[in-house]
């Protein structure tokens, strides 16, 4: 064969193998939309005996990893382990709690995909995300504010609305989309973990890292040159998300949140997690 | 898919320009370092030997994410620098002791005869690497470079650790915006192959084309 006929059939067969890798793309997209079709949670649960709860590994209070045992440990986590008891008592079946480590990115994926049966891990109950997921009643109320280097001068979120300044955050955050409406003129870098994100602000990338305060001020005890300035700037309802149009689960787990909260373990929690936070009010947490 | 591309075409397409960025700066600095500690390993010096061996292993064996994390989190407390900045300086880095080693197989499977009788009519040993050793083990390093090339544009997402505005970085942002991952990911998968296929094309078309020449 002459080099041209060579060349023409190796333009040709790319052509088709692009075509093909596009067809199969779009194909399986079709597919997965199928095969995302809602099961009923709370008929699963009651099947298996075990509710896969997604938890938060890199969050201080929330949920952290304790190197030691390897096991993820938190107020969302206990709160988790409260609602697993109650619901038990709820369905008559003995359910255990099982969990799985999510970030701020992966878990509504992660939920989507039927990895997870719910996740509680600091989520904020927000409209866009109600379009995609189901959110319980929330279960604590934070708020957005800033975390700074002590002596920084940084006194509130509206010292960072230049554009020489760059706060930090974590990709898949509510407070990441929230920080350019009050502060638009700053960069904003969205790291993938609040360790990394902690690392950056340490590091200088950053003159403030945003996230709920909660969050906040679990960083601040670890790292004690940081502190949480300005107070709150949004209201950030934290709910348990389960997938969609999933009615009986979120009843039964607004009925368990109410039991936990009737019965003290709630507050219980909250004592156990946020009475020793500098700076934190945790009576006004109790409910 | 096409709504989610373009509803945000102007990050992916910001993004893609930072990729690309990056890339080609790792590619053309990580190519000159790379030729240069090839040189070094085989020049008739211990020193430089040792040096050129060491700065070789040293950023072979150590995994990408730690080059640049040191960068991004370490070495900024000293030279200030971003993430784009780190992300590019790890990657050239790690390349370059890649593409070390790719040229000095090149340089070696070059028969000593060439560089006897080059010293032999009259040239000096860097006029001998320069004109003569060099041409030929790049030609030889083609194929391979190629992969590395490749390698190292895949290996550019690596910026979406350090915020680097990348590709992989904007696709994590729209996935968590959008809650559409499986074509956020999709999309980028494509922008990569934008860049690698033609690059991958041009290797090959180099090395037909070197092999004409002999």
């Amino acid at each position: 064969m002459e080099k041209a006929k060579k060349r023409k059939i190796g333009i040709i067969s790319s052509i088709i193998l692009t075509l093909l890798i596009i067809f199969g793309v779009v194909s399986a997209s079709a597919l997965a939309e199928n095969n995302s079709k809602h099961v009923d949670t709370w008929e699963r649960v009651k099947r298996l005996g075990k509710i896969r709860w997604g938890v938060k590994a890199d969050t201080k209070l929330f949920g952290l990893m304790d190197t030691k045992t390897g096991q993820p440990e938190g107020f969302d986590v206990d709160i988790a382990k409260a609602l697993t008891v109650q619901l038990s008592k709820q369905s008559g079946v003995p359910m255990q709690a099982d969990f799985t480590i999510v970030t701020s990115n992966t878990r509504i994926q992660l939920l989507k995909n039927a990895n997870i049966d719910g996740f509680i891990a600091t989520a904020t109950i927000t409209p866009e995300r109600e379009k995609v997921i189901d959110f319980s009643n929330s279960y604590f109320k934070a708020g957005q504010s800033i975390l700074v280097k002590k002596g920084s001068g940084i006194k509130s979120i509206k010292d960072l609305n230049n554009f020489k300044s760059t706060i930090i955050g974590v990709a898949g955050s509510n407070s990441v989309i929230n920080v350019k409406k009050f502060a638009p003129k700053a960069k904003v870098l969205a790291l993938g973990d609040y360790g990394q994100a902690m690392a950056a602000l340490k590091a200088g990338q950053g003159q403030a890292l945003t996230t709920d305060n909660g969050i906040l001020y679990g960083l601040a005890t670890e790292n004690p040159g940081y502190t949480v300035v300005g107070g709150t700037f949004t209201s950030e309802p934290y709910g348990v998300a389960f997938d969609n149009n999933q009615p009986e689960m979120v009843k039964q787990t607004n009925k368990a949140l109410k039991a936990i909260i009737a019965n003290g373990t709630y507050n219980k929690l909250i004592k156990k997690w946020f009475r020793g936070v500098p700076g934190l009010d945790w009576r006004s947490l109790e409910k | 898919m096409i709504s989610l591309l373009t509803s945000n075409f102007h990050s992916f397409l910001v993004a893609f320009g930072y990729t690309l960025l990056s890339s080609i700066i790792a590619l053309i600095a990580s190519t000159v370092l790379g030729t240069l500690f090839a040189i070094l390993q085989i020049v008739p010096s211990k020193t430089a030997n040792v040096i050129a061996r060491a700065y070789i292993e040293v950023f072979r064996n150590i995994p990408l994410l730690i080059i640049v994390m040191f960068f991004y989190l370490v070495v900024t407390k000293i030279v200030k620098i971003g993430g784009f900045t780190a992300g590019t300086i790890g990657l050239t880095l790690y390349t370059s002791a890649f593409i070390a080693e790719t040229v000095r197989a090149g340089i070696n499977s070059v028969g000593i005869g060439q560089t006897e009788g080059a010293r032999a009519n009259g040239l000096s040993s860097w006029q001998t690497l320069r004109i003569i050793i060099l041409p030929q083990a790049f030609k030889i390093a083609i194929p391979s470079l190629g992969n590395q090339f490749i390698n190292l544009v895949k290996n550019s997402s690596i910026l979406a650790f350090v915020a680097g505005g990348d590709l992989m970085y904007t696709a994590n942002n729209v996935a968590a915006t959008t809650f559409d991952s499986f074509n956020s990911y999709i999309i980028v998968g494509i922008f990569y192959l934008i860049i690698t296929l033609p690059l991958n094309y041009y290797m090959k078309f180099l090395e037909t084309k070197l092999k004409g020449m002999a």
